[in-house]
């Protein structure tokens, strides 16, 4: 029996059957998601299922052909990347997208200069000391997994109120990635707000809190981890996960 | 074979010519690397700031005053192509945006030639650059020397902007990743502007303070124009650092190979870029990737 509560209540992000291409290639039909506020959601899904698009598409790279993208309830789809980032979302790309010509403190410098609520480098250091000693080294001198600490970094520092992680953990030693977890779960512990891209399902699955599959573009599957776990032959047949 | 004192005096010419070079590369490759903008209209402002400069020394009898308002000139000059013209060319093919900044040029040229006629014209040498100075093995004129240190500094105070500045720090990360800047929150639309107008102040200085030492013709800014491409491309493009040391380069290559044979100097310059390209196609200071 649905409340009237439960009919207002906003979600903190609500993709609403959204279309993108990419190109002339038709990437995404009709997805939807919600992501509440303190909530974990992962995208998982074999490659070229649309993670990355919509992600892309949230952050307003991509505009969606068709369909709605709401942030507190309000419309954001068509905004360009500038706008949707002021209004609080943070894409952390897959490619990390480090200014390699910058060192690690301007990387920072420069994700702070239009955040209102900017952490201070300190707090950011606290969190990441190998940041904080390599913060005069110029971006493209960092490994993958210190370049992946300043991608995160330059969210945090934003105090984004969603993230979108792009395949965090992605071509990153086993040490590394244990790291990278630690970290993250402890965000999720704080309540931040978070959407993850992972092939990585075991680790993604350790901090999120639900779980959306995508196959061929399309949401195949919503659910917890734990409803996840119990349907095995969706896992394999639609997210190529060996459950 | 020259003599050794002819060698060493073209040496300093190429300094000069190259430290000039440089300034005016700067400015082509931050709006290059910034805007995506390959400006060709880039030779006709360099005459633009050298006739701002005749102009100007006729009203103010002083060179200083000449060259502080003669870049509020060219400040101007630049806000308005920008804003009237440039902006619209930002998301439309290459080939009209080189199309369009090459109608510029001609465009500015011409009102030149109708001003102030085909002839060339003499700005003389400011009061305090007179003479020649004894530099101990050489006598060198004294206004030459003074345009080195001159464009020195103005490079340095273009260094200081681009990696001391939050502005610089958006121009250098956005020549590099754009589309990343955007993720990060920054309208880069706002800081094209800038670029753009520093980017036409820098090669208007350029004219201005190379008009005392050649004649000055509405076409002068051709030749540098054509120089100064291959300046970035061997700098890199984008790169201020790249067309610092490029133009440094080009303008020694020039001078000195002319103290052997003038007919060669240009040659050479291409001859060097085409070696380049095969052995560092991104250039020295480029990256891989953009552009």
């Amino acid at each position: 029996m649905l409340t009237l509560e439960d009919c207002t209540r906003m979600s903190l992000l609500e993709v609403d059957r959204i279309n993108t291409l990419y190109g002339d290639s038709h990437v995404l039909f009709d997805v939807s998601i919600r992501v509440e506020e303190g909530e974990v959601v992962a995208l998982l899904g074999r490659n070229g299922a649309g993670k990355t698009t919509t992600l892309r598409s949230i952050m307003g790279v991509l505009a969606p052909q068709s369909g709605q993208i709401r942030l507190d309830g309000k419309p954001i789809a068509g905004l360009p990347p500038s706008a949707i980032a002021n209004l609080g979302v943070q894409l952390v790309p897959e490619e990390r997208a480090i200014f390699g010509g910058l060192t690690v403190e301007e990387n920072l410098r420069i994700a702070a200069l239009t955040a209102p609520n900017a952490w201070s480098f300190e707090r950011i250091y606290a969190m990441f000391p190998r940041l904080k000693e390599r913060r005069r080294s110029l971006g493209r001198t960092l490994s993958g997994g210190e370049q992946q600490m300043l991608a995160i970094a330059r969210a945090l520092i934003r105090d984004a109120r969603i993230i979108l992680l792009d395949e965090p953990f992605e071509g990153l030693a086993p040490l590394i990635v244990r790291d990278l977890v630690t970290v993250a779960r402890n965000l999720a512990a704080e309540g931040r707000t978070m959407i993850v891209v992972e092939q990585n399902v075991t680790a993604a699955l350790s901090f999120a809190h639900r779980v959306y599959g995508l196959n061929n573009g399309h949401v195949v599957f919503e659910g917890t981890s734990a409803d996840l776990d119990a349907n095995p032959d969706l896992a394999r047949d639609f997210l190529g996960i060996a459950a | 074979m020259p003599s050794w004192p002819a060698l060493i005096s073209q040496a300093f010419n190429g300094l000069a010519l190259g430290s000039l070079l440089a300034l005016v590369s700067s400015g082509l490759t931050i709006i290059l690397g910034t805007l995506g903008v390959l400006n060709f209209a880039h030779g006709a402002l360099f005459a633009v700031g050298a006739y701002a400069a005749f102009v100007m020394l006729q009203y103010t009898h002083s060179f200083v005053l000449t060259v502080v308002v003669g870049c509020g000139f060219m400040l101007a000059l630049g806000v308005l192509l920008e804003r009237t013209i440039i902006r619209l060319f930002y998301n439309r093919p290459h080939e009209d945006q080189i199309l369009v900044t090459y109608g510029i040029g001609i465009v500015l040229v011409e009102c030149v030639r109708a001003i102030f006629g085909g002839n060339a014209q003499r700005v003389p040498t400011p009061s305090w650059g007179q003479g020649a100075t004894q530099l101990g093995f050489l006598i060198y004129p004294t206004y030459r020397l003074q345009l080195i240190a001159i464009v020195a500094m103005l490079l340095l105070s273009l260094y200081l902007v681009l990696y001391r500045t939050s502005m610089g720090l958006v121009v250098r990360a956005g020549i590099e990743n754009p589309g990343m800047v955007g993720i990060l929150g920054i309208n880069l639309r706002r800081t094209f502007l800038l670029v753009f107008a520093i980017g036409v102040v820098a090669v208007g200085l350029a004219g201005m303070l190379y008009a005392p030492v050649v004649a000055v013709t509405p076409d002068m800014g051709a030749n540098f124009m054509a120089q100064s491409f291959v300046v970035i491309v061997l700098g890199g493009l984008g790169s201020f650092p790249g067309a610092v040391i490029g133009g440094l380069i080009a303008g020694e290559i020039i001078s000195l190979t002319s103290a052997f044979n003038s007919s060669y100097s240009e040659v050479m310059l291409y001859a060097l870029m085409a070696l380049l390209l095969v052995l560092r196609p991104q250039g020295l200071f480029g990256s891989e990737g953009r552009v």
